[in-house]
């Protein structure tokens, strides 16, 4: 049996008052902080920011598509606005708010009192925070002021040879490649520290086999970052030799290799989408129990499935490349090893089924977008597997098909899961709850903006859209789509704009959580929201998965099961 | 396989087009359909399977039905069997939408070029297409003529596809899948047009500021149609005495530094061969009609259909604009 007093003792120790400081005192103890949970609420909060820049442009985006021929934006302007867009979500939006809630909760949820590199974890988060800034510098400063500032305009996966010297003049390339970089180390200062902190920093009892899975997953994408992170950072100090130093790794017209780029952009960029929905697994493993009242069912199958993810993750890039020309063989090869991602992912659906079959399934806002998070992700692998199969991709691929194939990964499974850990943890992080009745406002219009962009953005895909055109021909049947589909990006913005007006409404206004407002099993429940630095006063001994479980059920603990 | 016998014409008005991937004409892209109506197929059963037992699962186990108890679910960790099950059935699925590509891609990419094929040699640019007919000694722009091809006289188009400058990607959905144009690399497909008419289609991969107006027209023609295209497009350049002063014009600016005109001066290969511009249907890679007004507009101010396009203005007077104008609608 866990000890009771350790417990008691944090769920004891409660409120504290701070003195009085000065604003200049409070912005230098953010500053300089190596806490683990400043760390990661500056990762939420500047992730966020992102969030919106990003999301306004997406808006331009579809306010230009909305009719053909339409003039809103320049071409000039548009390209920069998808470049910006990709870039900005998936390297200052995506990775820094995931590496967030995991700073956040990994120690909490292991009994550690901070990181195992607490210095290490603050130098990964200011250099992700500056590189964002970097890349938008670019706006005002990309070929100096007098071109009154050019962002880069090359897509984000940056194809040579578009972003050679000759097709790309001026410093907007390099405003890319270098806060790419940036956010680069900062993956791997952080995916390190996550490592060493699961490796060495697990409390008494914490075995591999009773970490909670979140704990798990964030170890897996770690090992991801490694890998894959690594061939992209040498792949932007290549392309930098290239435009400065006169080397011609993809110089194509000096005998360089266009698809080398696409070789190195890939094998980091598919392994990087389970980087990015991994997490979001790990917050569906935690969520979906609580709010089913049930243990996670199989559990060790769960971990097999993210550790077999991962490997498999490895080999499946080039169907990124189904239409550069590689031989039959190798695109066989390709459909393959795609195919099989959906043999563990699809594990893992049924796995969350069974979690909630014979539960008594909550509808928090949490559990809402859980619920909402199961049935996109199913699609958004269903069409992943049309994709997977070569042929059908000749078809289907750089078209608007799978841009809705994708943001039904990224909106409809991570985004989704997201806010559920927002409305989950938020309590833990500010001692408040946030407003269940604007979550619902939140979760629902959110719901139906997301189904309307994203389940019609599929159609114009087949009816021969390519991707990256800033307008499109009248006479081809996709006009009609592209206006509903606009349509539903303005209800989503609308549902962020709710989402957000909580988040600061609730920091004032919201209940006070107490430290377990879920009556959840897991330990960072068992510290006082917001946790006191250091987290616990005494480190907890567990004896189960669950332990927050075995205190409240002493004669039906996970301990006699597992 | 019952699914491999819907034909598109099968199915509902609203996702046909004249860029509709369900709406193949020729080999490649029917066999790309029927391979995805079968993926779509097994797509869909799976999402109606596992969607019915969530939503059964959600309404059924739902808070509400369980007031008043206020103990706990009783508490399930896992069970071996039932696990087995659903990762064996899975692998099925996979084994045979696996066998079903891999059969498409090898007698795609693998298919034997019959003798009797044409061979055409497609050139991506920023922002338009150059094709080349090396066995007729023709060179083109924007507009593919092919023949038809059936069953019984099969005259394939074999397209050997390469850039001049970016990556670029060639896209007519009714005809076949996409295959990129990447410089200093040699890409390769093949279409064969059952039915006289015009596919239409346009770059897939973003090559530059005017990626979106890169548009494609391949035009099949029936055998006697294409004979004397190709007989049209061997001659020289039309020489008309009247339109010597916009040939004037033509030749003593910088146009004929990047377009060749046969048998002139005018030998640049950067922009399109004009040599039969008048026979064309479009100008501006397919953005707008050939007509003398557009084609007047387009050399005043190039960016004006095309904006970043990379043909510069030569800053013609009225008179010289007019001229030119002339002389290229007479390039029949």
């Amino acid at each position: 049996m866990a000890t009771d007093a350790s417990y008691g003792n944090a769920l004891a120790g409660g409120a504290q008052t701070a003195p009085s400081r000065t604003a200049l005192q409070i912005v230098h103890e953010w500053v300089t902080t190596v806490d683990h949970k400043k760390i990661g609420l500056m990762y939420i909060v500047s992730a966020l920011l992102f969030l919106v820049v990003a999301g306004i442009e997406a808006l331009l985006m579809r306010i230009q598509l909305a009719v053909p021929n339409n003039t809103a934006v320049s071409p000039e302007a548009f390209n920069r606005l998808f470049t910006m867009h990709g870039t900005t979500m998936v390297f200052f939006v995506g990775m820094p708010i995931l590496f967030g809630f995991g700073n956040y909760l990994i120690p909490l949820m292991i009994g550690a009192r901070d990181m195992a590199f607490p210095r290490l974890n603050a130098f990964s988060f200011w250099c992700t925070f500056f590189g964002g800034i970097l890349l938008y510098l670019s706006y005002v400063a990309g070929s100096g002021l007098a071109g009154a500032g050019t962002a880069p305009d090359v897509g984000w996966w940056a194809y040579a040879p578009l972003t050679a010297a000759p097709f790309s003049p001026g410093h907007s390339t390099d405003y890319w490649t270098l806060s790419v970089l940036l956010s680069g180390i900062s993956s791997i200062g952080s995916a390190i520290n996550i490592v060493a902190t699961v490796v060495s920093m697990r409390c008494p009892g914490m075995k591999l086999t009773r970490m909670p899975l979140l704990v798990w997953l964030y170890t897996v994408m770690s090992m991801l970052v490694f890998v894959t992170v690594s061939p992209l950072t040498a792949a932007q100090i290549m392309l930098m030799f290239d435009r400065y130093l006169g080397s011609h790794f993809f110089d194509t017209q000096a005998g360089g290799s266009a698809v080398l780029w696409m070789h190195f952009f890939w094998i980091f960029g598919h392994p990087e989408v389970y980087v990015l929905i991994l997490p979001a697994f790990a917050f569906a493993n935690e969520i979906i129990p609580v709010f089913s009242r049930k243990a996670i069912f199989g559990y060790p199958a769960m971990v097999a499935a993210s550790v077999g993810i991962g490997f498999v993750s490895l080999s499946v890039w080039a169907h990124h490349m189904f239409t550069v020309g590689m031989s039959a063989g190798s695109n066989t090869f390709f459909v393959l090893a795609t195919m099989a991602v959906g043999v563990p992912t699809g594990i893992k659906i049924f796995n969350w089924l069974a979690t909630i079959w014979g539960g008594r399934i909550q509808f928090t806002t949490a559990m809402l977008f859980s619920i909402g998070f199961l049935f996109q992700f199913l699609v958004a692998g269903l069409t992943g597997i049309m994709l997977a199969s070569a042929p059908f991709d000749w078809q289907l691929g750089n078209s608007y098909f799978v841009v809705a194939h994708f943001h039904y990964v990224l909106v409809g499974a991570i985004l989704f899961m997201l806010f559920a850990a927002f409305y989950y943890w938020y309590p833990k992080m500010t001692g408040r709850m946030m407003s269940e009745k604007i979550g619902k406002w939140h979760f629902w219009l959110f719901l139906i903006g997301f189904h309307i962009t994203f389940d019609l953005m599929h159609i114009p895909g087949i009816l021969g859209m390519p991707r990256r055109i800033y307008t499109y021909e009248a006479d081809r049947g996709w006009m009609i789509w592209n206006l509903i589909i606009s349509g539903g990006a303005a209800i989503q913005a609308i549902a962020t704009i709710v989402f957000v007006y909580n988040l600061v409404w609730s920091f004032f206004k919201g209940k006070v959580a107490g430290p377990d407002p879920w009556d959840a099993w897991t330990l960072e429940w068992a510290a006082a929201s917001p946790p006191p630095p250091y987290n616990f006063p005494q480190t907890p001994v567990v004896e189960s998965r669950r332990p927050l479980w075995d205190i409240k059920h002493p004669e039906d603990a996970d301990a006699y099961y597992e | 396989m019952l699914v491999l016998l819907i034909d598109s014409a099968n199915l509902p008005q609203v996702i046909h087009g004249p860029t509709s991937i369900f709406s193949p004409a020729g080999t490649p892209a029917h066999s790309i359909f029927s391979l995805s109506m079968l993926v779509l197929a097994v797509t869909f059963c799976v999402f109606l399977i596992v969607a019915s037992l969530l939503t059964y699962a959600i309404i059924r186990f739902r808070e509400g039905r369980y007031k008043g108890e206020a103990e706990e679910p009783p508490q399930i960790y896992g069970s071996n069997q039932i696990e087995l099950s659903w990762t064996v059935i899975p692998i099925l699925i996979v084994v045979m939408l696996f066998l079903a590509s891999a059969r498409v891609i090898f007698t795609t990419q693998d298919a034997t070029k019959p003798a009797s094929s044409l061979d055409v040699v497609v050139v991506g640019h920023q922002f338009w297409w150059e094709y080349r007919y090396p066995k007729y000694g023709i060179v083109t722009a924007n507009e593919l003529h092919v023949p038809v091809s059936d069953s019984k006289n099969p005259e394939p188009t074999f397209l050997t596809l390469t850039s001049a400058d970016t990556d670029h990607s060639f896209w007519v959905p009714r005809l076949a899948g996409k295959t990129d144009l990447i410089p200093n690399r040699v890409n390769s497909m093949w279409i064969d047009p059952p039915d006289a008419g015009i596919y239409l289609g346009q770059c897939a991969q973003y090559c530059g500021v005017q990626h979106a107006k890169m548009l494609i027209r391949v035009y099949a023609d029936t055998p006697s149609q294409f004979e004397q295209w190709i007989k049209d497009q061997q001659k020289p350049a039309v020489q008309d005495a009247s339109k010597q002063e916009g040939r004037e014009v033509f030749e003593h600016n910088a146009c004929i530094s990047c377009h060749t005109i046969q048998g002139t001066v005018a030998t640049g290969t950067f922009g399109p061969n004009l040599t039969h511009l008048a026979s064309r249907d479009t100008i501006a890679s397919g953005s707008v009609p050939l007509n003398a007004k557009n084609l007047r507009e387009f050399i005043d101010n190039p960016a004006h259909f095309k904006p970043g396009v990379l043909m510069p203005s030569m800053h013609l007077s009225n008179h010289d604009l007019d001229a030119v104008t002339a002389y290229l609608m007479s390039l029949k």
